[in-house]
């Protein structure tokens, strides 16, 4: 009985070719502005976040902006590092400096902290080593160069025991990072790509050694920490915050402890929002296709009085004829469901190409779906008013009824 | 088997009480070829509307193979539609946008009939009429005789109890007329009951029964 329904709403439907795509015109670009906007949003979203994710998002960043006349000292990280949650805790401060070797000089920007930083940032070294608990004690001059600032300066990569002049003063290069993990080395936002054209100098001092060259920098007010686990982020965050309520006379608000997933777990609610915003503007092009349904199916109600008149006298029902209009425009709003399918992803393609790399759509299948439910939904919703009517037309008078 | 008693039809017209139906009673019995003839606005065609069951007597009873007809509801009324009465229109009611075929087979979708008894029934109720050499043809590729031969093998696919014929030859010309008769009266010999309704005595005299009706009123009934 589905299937003879299904069959005479096929002929129906292309009874009328053009009329049936204009009908559907509006389903097919409500359902290619959902899938579009909502991928378009999913793949900004992902782009945004891998760039976040790229910078290493299992620490925690401590800032503290109020001291108490009572500032962190060096000495004091290592109570943080006894923490039973926390694996290491390593202050940062930041200078920029002017480096210069035989060759040639350039600003470089510094980083001031102690061999804890390498783990915490998870550094590898192509060549030396990295900062040593003895070089912090003894304020040593040495400095641990990215492999990129090594030739940017020196000419080559294997430049350990070579030394360089930073604003002066003589240092010794002791280590050479691997340059896959530099992209993550000066920490903060640089939205950094190594392999671009212009090379940033970078380096890495012992924490006491930069409170000597810098004359701003004397105690800490950054350092970041991390967890035992990634996954235990969260009580390691706990912990570490009673420990400074502790430390800090119990002021909240002299210290803040971000967590970076925090950041992107921000970032994602509001690129969630973004998208929801987008497929609610599409969801109501699609409503409005939903309407032109209902229209046509109106317009076609009327003028098919006599076929239903025909239908009625040699025996179909009610439910017949209802779930016969009903599956014409179930039909009509799923064919321009699946056009509509295809044309998004026909589009994609197009704005994955434009993009480039920087950027990549796909289809969402969730949202796929989703189109289609929501199609079906308003092909149903809108095609039960105009069915009912047919269905309850009075077989004698629709006989009649010359049109 | 077909029998109404003191059947009233009314309808309003303004304030107006107007019978389409009064208190008109007959009997058909099986079997019978049976013609009701009445000139326009006599309430033949209320008269057709009720024995078909496409409408319910407002007063009166109408029973139909031992079943009367009263207080059913309009999904019923459309079974009884679909198993017991064979329609034939004037014009013909085909649907345009089926095939000869696929008209006949429509009224046994409505039965749920599987689909290959519903070929071989299809099949031989068009060999009935002798078209089943059109019955890929649209109604628009036929004539209107073989038009009218669709619908009624359409009529007679179901097995019905009843064949009504509302004008079936009105129109079609003299020849063509003759021939739909001819083949209600094959129906009739084969045992089937035909009610025939027309204003024109001359087809109505084919029938071995003529039920007159005037202004709402089964007048007369010659035997």
């Amino acid at each position: 009985m589905i299937f003879q329904s299904v069959k005479m709403a096929w002929h129906a439907v292309i009874a009328n070719k053009m009329r049936t795509f204009l009908t559907m015109l509006g389903i097919i670009i409500g359902v290619a502005a959902l899938i579009v906007l909502v991928s378009i949003a999913d793949g900004a979203t992902t782009s945004v976040t891998d760039q976040i994710s790229d910078m290493g998002s299992s620490y925690l960043t401590v800032s503290i902006t109020d001291d108490k006349e009572n500032p962190l000292r060096l000495k004091e990280m290592q109570e943080f590092e006894d923490l039973e949650e926390i694996e290491a805790a390593a202050p940062v401060s930041h200078t920029s400096v002017t480096a210069k070797s035989g060759y040639t000089s350039g600003s470089m920007s510094l980083v001031g902290t102690t061999g804890s930083y390498a783990r915490i940032m998870d550094l590898k070294l192509s060549s030396g080593r990295f900062l040593k608990n003895a070089d912090v004690e003894n304020n040593s001059n040495v400095v641990v160069l990215t492999g990129d600032t090594a030739v940017e300066l020196l000419g080559r990569r294997d430049v350990e025991g070579e030394s360089i002049s930073l604003d002066g003063r003589s240092f010794l290069v002791v280590g050479i990072l691997d340059d896959e993990d530099t992209s993550s080395a000066s920490g903060m936002m640089a939205g950094g790509d190594s392999s671009g054209t212009t090379v940033s100098l970078e380096g890495y001092i012992p924490y006491s050694t930069m409170t000597r060259i810098a004359d701003n920098i004397l105690d800490i007010t950054q350092f970041y920490a991390s967890a035992v686990q990634e996954d235990t982020l969260e009580s390691a965050e706990a912990e570490l915050t009673e420990k400074l309520l502790e430390r800090f006379r119990e002021d909240e608000d002299a210290f803040s402890v971000v967590d970076r997933s925090e950041i992107m777990e921000a970032m994602e609610s509001v690129t969630d929002t973004m998208s929801l915003m987008l497929g609610g503007i599409a969801a109501i092009s699609l409503l409005v296709g939903g309407i032109g349904i209902m229209n046509i199916m109106l317009v076609s109600v009327t003028e098919r009085t006599r076929e239903i008149g025909i239908r009625k006298a040699i025996g179909a029902g009610r439910g017949t004829i209802m779930l016969q209009f009903l599956i014409e425009a179930l039909l009509v709003s799923m064919m321009g469901c699946i056009a509509g399918i295809g044309a998004s992803w026909g589009i994609l393609r197009i704005a994955d190409r434009i993009m480039g790399e920087s950027m990549s759509f796909t289809m969402s299948v969730e949202v796929m779906w989703i189109a289609v439910i929501f199609s079906g939904f308003i092909g149903v919703v809108f095609g039960l008013y105009p069915a009912n009517k047919a269905a309850g037309k009075k077989p004698i008078e629709a006989l009649r009824y010359s049109g | 088997m077909i029998e109404l008693k003191d059947v009233c039809k009314t309808y309003y017209i303004g304030d107006e009480i107007v019978y389409a139906l009064d208190h008109a009673s007959m009997e058909i019995s099986e079997g019978e070829f049976v013609s009701i003839v009445g000139p326009s606005g006599s309430g033949k065609s209320t008269m057709m509307n009720i024995i078909g069951c496409l409408d319910t007597a407002d007063e009166g009873e109408y029973i139909l193979d031992g079943i009367s007809i009263e207080d059913y509801s309009e999904r019923e009324l459309a079974k009884i539609r679909n198993k017991k009465i064979g329609f034939i229109f004037q014009n013909f009611n085909l649907l345009p946008k089926l095939t000869a075929e696929e008209n006949v087979e429509l009224p046994l979708i409505y039965q749920k009939i599987p689909h290959s008894e519903r070929k071989t029934r299809v099949k031989q109720a068009l060999e009935r009429v002798e078209l089943s050499h059109r019955m890929r043809h649209c109604p628009t590729e036929l004539s209107g005789g073989q038009q009218q031969r669709v619908a009624i093998a359409r009529a007679l696919v179901t097995e019905p109890s009843l064949f009504l014929a509302d004008e079936p030859t009105g129109n079609l010309d003299s020849r063509t007329g003759e021939e739909i008769m001819t083949l209600f009266h094959e129906l009739h010999e084969t045992g089937n009951t035909i009610v025939l309704i027309t204003h024109d005595n001359h087809v109505a005299d084919e029938a071995e029964r003529k039920i007159f009706i005037r202004d709402g009123r089964v007048s007369e009934v010659t035997v």
